[in-house]
């Protein structure tokens, strides 16, 4: 009766102590921001890293998406920090996808690519939406620094066991209505933190019939509803992504993999601590107005009034969240116009987001009034998009098409929101400041963003693309 | 290696706001450095400063009677977001040692302990009362005992918490926890080995 969590948990015990559990970690990413001072420490206490072989490394959050960054990276600490994590990985033996492999890309993207996230596996990296990779059916989670240092050092992790949640989605998702509305539905229902010290099982007819790309788009923004952990049961469509990827097992190990991961499933009879449903297929595509991921609603609808929220906390964090917004309760969230139209991210940068922008941006023009970037999530992400001509669908749309980088998802490289400016964003966030100081973000899937920016405002994708 | 934690006995510092999240308390460009030290300057920025970078007097942390004030205290889910150890390092740098607040985040609550920062979660009625008995008179007083899992608030009401008795002896002894599993290496190396027989194809390196 264990669920998938409990049986990769029970795969992974080393030792125990009182209720916690030493967990091995069969294999860490490592990105050039939250990695520094976790070298350093080891340093500082003349230790190895133990296994750097199971250990993954690339440049993301830093760098710039314009062409010329491999000569040159104009903020210094900015590329300090690249060379930095050049020097640690090369000392330690750690493979690194540097900025100029076209495998490089954003973290949570290229390990799947690479097929180093297998079913049943502990994975972890020093970045929040490492659950991600949980739609393989892993157990993967966001560290801090601490604890990269601590997995360098010791390919283990001192755990508590989570409280288990199962998210069941069922229904078919009607047209243009896509994964990432699903888990903004999810977050919604849920709140900011109605998933904190629990792990989510999605499962449900919904959830089965998506790609491995929908999957992970729903797994990554897990973190947002507060849950370190979102997890998807492995099943066919799983293995079909992974069979000959670089790192998958090779034929010769195959069939005893595949036979392994079938027994990762979820016991029918297993129990939860508590249990979701969400029916998919009365959906609508959904946008965010405030300053967390749980202000999300459909996109027919219209901004919420604080004065009508019984709650004087929540009612104050709405207040805040509107004067930070710039918005008014009651305007319809088709009549917000936007600067920026954002399409890239973790969350929304994989083949098939970019496919559905482009499906949608075909033969339209981005608005006058608004400067839209599509960057794609990896290198190879790129090339695919290439190959099938997609650049040349946004190029020729106005759309600007980057190279690969965390980009304008965080206030962290040249690509930023200016103070007041407002973006149609496919990211996982919506923070104040987020996407640059002052900056104002409404969060969408790919498609509802690449209508925006033809639109000029928040727009509902199917009246667009009619 | 974390500093020990002794009790604290400082000025509160409310923080009425829910779901602080970790872009709030340190933004995303004050990550480039290479050190653990020296982020208190970017502590909270958008809400300390002005766009202008002028102090916005009315912030808290701002106001002179809460200066200095070792502890914070904050609405529910403090420290949601981003797993950035920055914004642990971020606020002991500027000088806290503990946070109060109904609940936190699972990662931050984490990080919080790996470098001796107290997370103390108390009841959200009791944060409330705590916050606005600090509003009402500002200077106030608030103790944390960690030994005796006890905090007293400015009114003189004490609550207790309850904290995870490993985390407890770490902090109060200051312990290095890599030191402390490696001394698990034995065990290590033994999963490792049953390990590779089981899944061999974990053991695939991928730096070839
Ligand atoms: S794309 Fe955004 S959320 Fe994803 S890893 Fe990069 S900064 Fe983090």
């Amino acid at each position: 009766m264990p669920t998938l969590f409990e049986k990769i948990r029970d795969r992974h015990v080393v030792t125990r102590r009182g209720d916690d559990i030493l967990l091995y970690i069969d294999r860490q990413l490592i990105h050039e921001v939250t990695s520094p001072q976790a070298f350093e420490g080891l340093r500082l206490a003349g230790r190895s890293v133990r296994r750097p072989g199971a250990m993954l490394a690339v440049p993301d959050h830093n760098v710039p998406t314009t062409p010329g960054r491999a000569e040159r990276i104009d903020d210094r600490e900015s590329r300090e920090q690249i060379e930095e994590l050049r020097k640690n990985t090369l000392g330690a033996g750690i493979d690194l996808f540097d900025i100029t492999d076209p495998r490089q890309g954003i973290v949570h993207i290229i390990g799947p690519e690479a097929g180093l996230v297998l079913p049943g596996i502990t994975i972890v990296c020093g970045d929040s939406h490492t659950g991600t990779l949980g739609a393989f059916g892993t157990i993967a989670f966001g560290v801090g620094t601490s604890e990269v240092e601590h997995v360098l050092a010791t390919q283990t992790l001192w755990q508590k066991t989570p409280r288990r949640m199962r998210v069941t989605v069922d229904g078919a998702l009607r047209s243009l209505v896509t994964p990432k509305d699903v888990i903004l539905a999810v977050i919604a229902k849920i709140g900011a933190s109605g998933g904190t010290g629990y792990a989510i099982e999605f499962a449900g007819e919904t959830i089965r019939k998506m790609s491995m790309e929908g999957r992970m788009t729903v797994c990554n923004m897990t973190i947002e509803a507060g849950a370190r952990f979102g997890l998807i049961a492995p099943d066919e469509t799983t293995f079909a992504y992974l069979k000959g990827r670089p790192l998958a097992p090779p034929p010769s190990l195959w069939d005893a993999a595949v036979a392994d991961w079938e027994t990762l499933p979820s016991d029918p009879d297993a129990a939860w601590d508590r249990e979701v449903t969400l029916d998919a297929s009365s959906l609508e595509p959904h946008v965010t107005w405030g300053t967390s991921p749980q202000d999300a609603l459909p996109v027919g609808g219209v901004v919420p009034d604080p004065e009508a929220q019984p709650d004087p906390s929540e009612r104050a964090r709405m207040r805040r969240a509107l004067e930070y917004m710039a918005l008014v309760p009651g305007t319809r969230m088709t009549d917000i116009p936007v600067d920026k139209v954002f399409i890239g991210s973790c969350t929304n940068a994989r083949i098939e987001d970019l496919r559905a922008a482009a499906a949608v941006a075909m033969g339209r023009k981005v608005h006058a009034n608004v400067t839209a970037l599509v960057v794609p999530g990896s290198g190879l992400v790129k090339r695919q998009a290439e190959e099938e001509g997609l650049d040349r669908v946004f190029v020729d749309a106005g759309f600007q098409w980057r190279l690969p980088g965390c980009s304008m998802c965080l206030g962290m490289n040249p690509d930023r929101l200016k103070p007041g400016e407002r973006c149609a964003s496919t990211s996982n966030r919506n923070f104040e400041g987020r996407q640059g100081p002052g900056g104002r973000t409404h969060l969408m899937s790919p498609a509802m963003a690449a209508a925006a920016a033809v639109s000029g405002r928040i727009a509902d994708v199917r009246e667009v693309a009619r | 290696m974390i500093e020990k934690f002794v009790p604290l006995d400082t000025v509160g510092v409310p923080l009425d706001r829910v779901n602080v999240d970790t872009d709030a308390i340190i933004p995303a460009r004050y990550l480039k450095t290479l050190k653990r030290t020296g982020l208190g300057v970017g502590l909270f920025y958008a809400w300390r400063y002005d766009a202008e970078g002028a102090e916005r007097p009315d912030f808290p942390l701002n106001r002179p009677e809460f200066r200095g004030g070792r502890v914070l205290v904050a609405g529910e889910n403090f420290g949601c977001g981003s797993s950035r150890e920055h914004a642990v390092w971020a606020l002991m740098d500027f000088g806290f040692r503990a946070v109060i607040a109904p609940s936190f985040s699972d990662i931050f609550h984490n990080n919080c302990l790996k470098n001796g920062l107290l997370p103390v979660t108390l009841p959200a009625a009791e944060v409330r009362s705590m916050i606005d008995a600090l509003l009402a008179a500002p200077g106030g007083k608030v103790r944390v005992d960690l030994a005796a899992q006890e905090v007293t608030g400015p009114n003189g009401d004490v609550h207790r918490f309850t904290v995870d008795p490993f985390a407890k002896t770490c902090l109060l002894e200051g312990l290095d926890e890599i030191a402390l599993t490696l001394k698990s290496s034995p065990e290590i190396d033994r999963y490792e080995r049953e390990r590779k027989k089981a899944t061999p194809w974990l053991f695939l390196d991928l730096a070839g």
